[in-house]
């Protein structure tokens, strides 16, 4: 039952993927991309990581994904039809490449990523997320807080190049 | 045997109460609107005006389903279901009382959240794609004001969270057995409500389909029973965010005497009341004026308030 559900989840999950990068109306490019989304909410879901899986479905589904709508909404895009290239060895190039590089890659992380160990027992005394909550705020403290002050600098330049503008 | 029938009834039971009071509520709406605006609302169809409701879905279900020539057809055709999937789907994890719910899901919370931030893209993706100016700039003001808005629904409900220890909406439910959340979080309450109010697009926030300057907004160029579906969608909206002020804040199904349900049911309906209520006081606000208040007012309140939890929590307060 679980096999078959993130076989079902990746499939959506990559065709989605797929039609991302092929169809040509901007507005379905974005559609597709909400749906990888959830696709991978699904998958982390399925991996016990239901926390992570919530987040992905609210910061990436549900906030990104609506300024990417937003974007192309203002910008009506749609008139613009992405032409078709003469010179469509190039497409076919970057396939071809993006290929190789996917066969030299797997192999890579699959030696270095630890596979094959399902999620910690987390037993019924601790959630999912007091477990996050605690690794976070001890054993990775410093790169979260890196990250954290990162995020920040950039929502203050982000303000302060809006005000030059205007 | 049980244990499989019993999920699929309550699963059908909750369906059909929560599209009948979602039809139901039209004509509650109306009738109440009338009452305190003075003056009469629905009373010709049927005893106190009861069967509006059936003729309303009679003719919400006969008239002509257009899709405009112009519009991006399939988009047209998804936006609406997808506001009825959203919010339906956030029901599944609403306990109703102790022994009835759909799921018992230990992030539950954020599952509501994840819904409701997914219904964004109903509207935006509706006025988007009935390429119509109108429409445009009613999904446009959704987009933004709901994601917004969801900002500060969510930080406000972390409180909450912080005082039960749990996303999961049953316990969050029990830890309210001493004192309901509303007094320790009066605050989070306020903000949660406001919310909520803009979450579900209704006056004073109705911006996206504000009818004196957009025509009807976003769903300008819908009809039949796909206009149906953004306004029960609406309504449901409504009963979803009541139900969840009464789990969050108000103790959901505890209270003496009265079985749990029943408790559940009252509460909940108070809540839809209050929200029939500020509509029919409220004007509507400008759209600076709605983006101002949100992120100059409610966003420093709402951290705010969760510093201060967070402090009394940690000295031991509760």
């Amino acid at each position: 039952m679980e096999s078959l559900i993130f076989y079902l989840l990746s499939a959506v999950t990559l065709i989605s993927a797929v039609f991302v990068v092929f169809l040509r109306r901007p507005m379905h490019n974005v559609l597709s991309m909400i749906v990888v989304m959830i696709g991978l909410a699904g998958l982390f879901i399925l991996l016990n990581a239901e926390f992570i899986g919530m987040v992905q479905l609210v910061v990436y589904a549900g906030a990104v994904m609506v300024l990417f709508l937003f974007v192309i909404m203002l910008l009506n895009l749609d008139q613009i039809r992405l032409p078709i290239d003469p010179r469509e060895g190039r497409t076919w190039i970057g396939v071809g490449t993006a290929l190789a590089l996917l066969l030299v890659l797997f192999p890579i992380l699959r030696a270095v990523i630890p596979s094959g160990t399902s999620a910690p027992e987390t037993g019924q005394t601790m959630s999912n997320t007091q477990i996050i909550a605690r690794e976070l705020f001890t054993t990775y403290l410093l790169p979260f807080e890196i990250a954290s002050v990162l995020l920040l600098a950039a929502i203050v330049g982000t303000v302060i190049l809006a005000k030059k503008r205007s | 045997m049980e244990h499989i029938i019993k999920p699929i009834l309550i699963i059908v039971g909750v369906l059909l109460v929560l599209l009948t009071l979602a039809a139901g509520l039209i004509w509650v709406e109306r009738r109440l609107l009338g009452l305190w605006q003075d003056r009469y609302g629905p009373n010709r169809v049927g005893p106190l005006g009861l069967m509006q409701v059936l003729a309303d879905m009679i003719k919400i279900f006969t008239k002509e389903d257009w899709i405009p020539p112009f519009a991006d057809k399939w988009v047209f055709v998804l936006a609406p279901a997808i506001i009825m999937v959203a919010v339906l789907l956030s029901f599944a994890v609403i306990p109703f009382a102790p022994e009835i719910f759909v799921v018992n899901l230990n992030v539950g919370l954020l599952f509501v959240l994840a819904m409701s931030s997914l219904s964004v893209y109903s509207i935006a993706l509706a006025g988007w794609s009935s390429e119509n100016k109108y429409s445009l700039i009613g999904g446009l003001r959704a987009a933004a004001q709901m994601v917004s808005y969801e900002v500060f629904m969510g930080l406000s409900l972390m409180g909450v969270v912080m005082l039960a220890g749990s996303f999961n909406l049953r316990d969050i439910v029990e830890a309210q057995k001493d004192i309901w959340f509303c007094i320790p979080q009066l605050p989070g309450f306020l903000i949660f409500f406001i919310a909520g109010l803009a979450e579900t697009r209704r006056i004073p926030f109705d911006l996206p389909e504000a009818e004196n300057e957009l025509v009807a907004g976003f769903h300008t160029e819908y009809s039949g029973m796909k206009f149906g579906m953004f306004f029960v969608g609406e309504y449901l909206g409504i009963i979803l965010i009541s139900a969840l002020t009464v789990v969050l804040f108000f103790g959901g199904w505890l209270g003496p005497v009265l079985p749990p349900v029943l408790w559940f049911f009252v509460k909940t309906f108070f809540f839809i009341c209050m929200f029939i209520l500020v509509r029919a006081t409220f004007p509507r606000l400008r759209y600076d004026q709605l983006m101002a208040f949100g992120w100059k007012v409610m966003l420093p309140v709402s951290l705010l308030n969760l510093v201060v939890v967070g402090t009394v929590i940690l000295a031991g307060g509760f």
